[in-house]
């Protein structure tokens, strides 16, 4: 976001009208649980989660696949009754009054099996008419998304037919149609080349700008939640181990930074520095990656490039604490949070 | 004490949408979706029904006059089944499967708006193909012509409450596979009773015959082929059809917002 964007965003947030129409944060969770018989036991998919998000934040919920994630936001969304705790949408309570969320969010889930038979054009133009709009402003609406995200190429096509991006693109412009001042968005990136990507961004934001649009973001795509999240909830068993902006998130780990090799052919296991390195890598095939204290890292890299070991070496980085990192810190097993 | 609502809670947005505008969208919808399938399933309906009207001609004692007309109703009406009943039985057993009504139940639109349009769209693409076997079938049984024009209502009442049922059993069935084995077995169900006439079933069936919602529609195109045709009875026939069709469509609504909050 530019500057001037951020104003824009600020001033629409704390202008009177908006403060009169949605006094309240968007969301404000507490002891949220839910919990789902199994053979085997109880198995709690939300355990006791509590958060509140702010109007006009672009607040994220990260964690890998099973963390619960789904299981919250069906809840936020009214989907699903959860067996205690209290869901409140601007102040209106919706354990109790669930109708009301279709009025202030639009969802978009992880698959979009209702919008399968139809073409994007069709789909944006039903679900803005759904919303509410006339016919005339749904087909307005439905031509200014299809410019802005780019869908005119395959805006005819049935989306079944579609490759996974345009797919989801397309379930992203039906998420934007209709205007709703809260945006719930399960994974809208999965698949999406870094164009595609760019403009959900761009839309999203312009949105936020203008109208103090609220972003409830699900990912495990650390990169993208690192860059355009102003508050990260990281979710695992069903928990909210932490939830702050991502800076103050990577300050807690800030003395370690990552170091990540690439050996050209096998790792000379004879030198003593990598063997040190290896005992504390992870590895991927060729590639290492190692969390040391930024002292140690220094060294290491002065070594690693100044001796012949540099010859054996095909490419290095070295990077602050990720989300990944502050995630792996607080005891999280991360199984499959992205990094692209 | 905790209110539903705090009394400053904002305004609950004044856009959900009256109950036509919400069926007029998903009517359109589902009309823009069958234009891709709009021929294999007016082939798969058509000849499966032309199919039966000529095999029967060979096979049935068709010298009275009452067979012959519950031939070519029933054949007409097992077009409508085919769509109505057993394809929206298995559309909305895999709509269910998929998780895909989320994206209904995240929208400010009545289930009731979603299952009768969708109904109501479904059911209009048998009109072609019925006319077509009713029209075709009394010809070749020498049937007179000149109330045809009934199975016009017949298949639209026949197919909204045949596609109630098909949309309710595709909701409430556990798995999609039991919602498409129920759905092909209500089509074999109305094809049975629809083709044979009342007179030759045994007591048991007729009682079944008595609850199956087709079975009045049937009756109403066949009383069509009388030479002096009571319109009293066509016009409780169909009403009877129509009585079970809002009983369906509602069933199906329930059903639902059952199956939008299940998981």
């Amino acid at each position: 976001m530019t500057a001037g964007e951020v104003q824009d965003a600020a001033a629409v947030r704390d202008d009177p009208a908006t403060v009169a129409a949605y006094p309240h944060d968007a969301y404000v969770v507490a002891g949220l649980t839910k919990t789902y018989r199994a053979k085997h036991g109880d198995v709690p998919a939300t355990d006791g989660i509590a958060m509140t998000i702010g109007r006009s934040e672009v607040f994220g919920l990260l964690g890998p696949n099973g963390a619960g994630k789904t299981t919250l936001v069906r809840q936020l969304i009214g989907l699903l009754r959860p067996d205690t705790g209290r869901i409140e949408l601007f102040g209106h309570d919706v354990v109790a009054r669930p109708r009301v969320v279709p009025d202030f969010v639009a969802y978009l889930p992880q698959d979009d099996a209702a919008l399968a038979d139809l073409s994007p054009a069709v789909a944006l133009e039903t679900t803005a008419r759904l919303r509410g709009l006339s016919r005339p402003a749904a087909r307005q609406e439905r031509d200014a998304i299809v410019d802005e995200l780019g869908l005119a190429e395959f805006a005819a096509r049935p989306i079944a037919k579609l490759s996974g991006g345009q797919r989801r693109l397309a379930g992203v412009g039906a998420a934007l149609v209709g205007g709703r001042p809260v945006l719930v968005l399960d994974e809208p990136t999965t698949g999406l080349d870094p164009t595609a990507r760019r403009a959900v961004w761009a839309a999203l934001e312009r949105r936020r700008a203008a109208h103090g649009n609220t972003v409830v973001l699900v990912t495990h795509n650390v990169i993208e939640a690192e860059t355009v999240l102003d508050r990260v909830a990281i979710i695992d068993h069903g928990r909210v181990i932490v939830c702050d902006t991502p800076g103050r998130l990577k300050a807690t780990v800030d003395r370690d930074v990552r170091l990540e090799l690439a050996w050209r052919d096998e790792p000379p296991l004879t030198d003593r520095l990598v063997r040190e390195l290896h005992a504390q890598a992870v590895e991927h095939g060729r590639r290492w990656s190692v969390r040391l204290p930024a002292d140690r890292a220094r060294a290491a890299l002065g070594e690693l490039t100044s001796g012949p070991l540099f010859a054996a070496l095909d490419d290095f980085t070295l990077a602050t604490p990720s989300l990944e990192d502050v995630y792996l810190a607080l005891g999280g097993a991360a199984r499959d949070l992205e990094r692209s | 004490m905790t209110a539903l609502s705090h009394p400053l809670a904002a305004p609950v947005a004044a856009s959900r949408p009256p109950f036509l505008a919400s069926f007029g969208a998903i009517f359109a919808g589902q009309l823009a979706r069958a234009r891709a399938a709009a021929i294999p399933i007016f082939m798969a309906a058509t000849l499966q029904s032309v199919g039966l009207v000529v095999l029967l001609k060979g096979l049935v004692d068709t010298s009275t006059a009452v067979t012959e007309q519950s031939v070519v109703a029933g054949s007409s009406v097992t077009v409508v089944s085919f769509v109505a009943l057993n394809l929206l039985a298995q559309r909305f057993g895999a709509l269910r499967a998929s998780g895909a009504l989320d994206y209904f139940g995240a929208l400010p639109v009545r289930p009731s708006a979603i299952v009768t349009a969708t109904a109501a769209a479904w059911a209009s693409f048998t009109v072609p193909g019925s006319v077509l076997v009713a029209v075709g079938g009394a010809i070749f049984y020498g049937l007179p012509l000149a109330n045809v024009w009934v199975i016009v209502p017949v298949v639209i009442a026949a197919g909204i409450s045949l596609a109630g049922l098909g949309a309710l059993l595709g909701l409430i069935a556990p798995r999609p596979e039991i919602a498409t084995v129920a759905g092909q077995l209500g089509m074999a169900l109305v094809m049975f009773l629809g083709l044979v006439p009342a007179h030759r079933l045994p007591g048991v069936i007729q009682a079944v015959r008595a609850v199956v919602p087709s079975t009045y529609a049937v009756d109403a195109f066949a009383e069509s082929f009388r030479q002096h045709p009571s319109w009293t009875t066509v016009s409780l026939d169909l009403a009877i059809c129509v009585g079970v069709c809002a009983v369906a469509l509602a069933a199906s609504a329930w059903a639902f917002r059952r199956a939008v909050t299940a998981r």
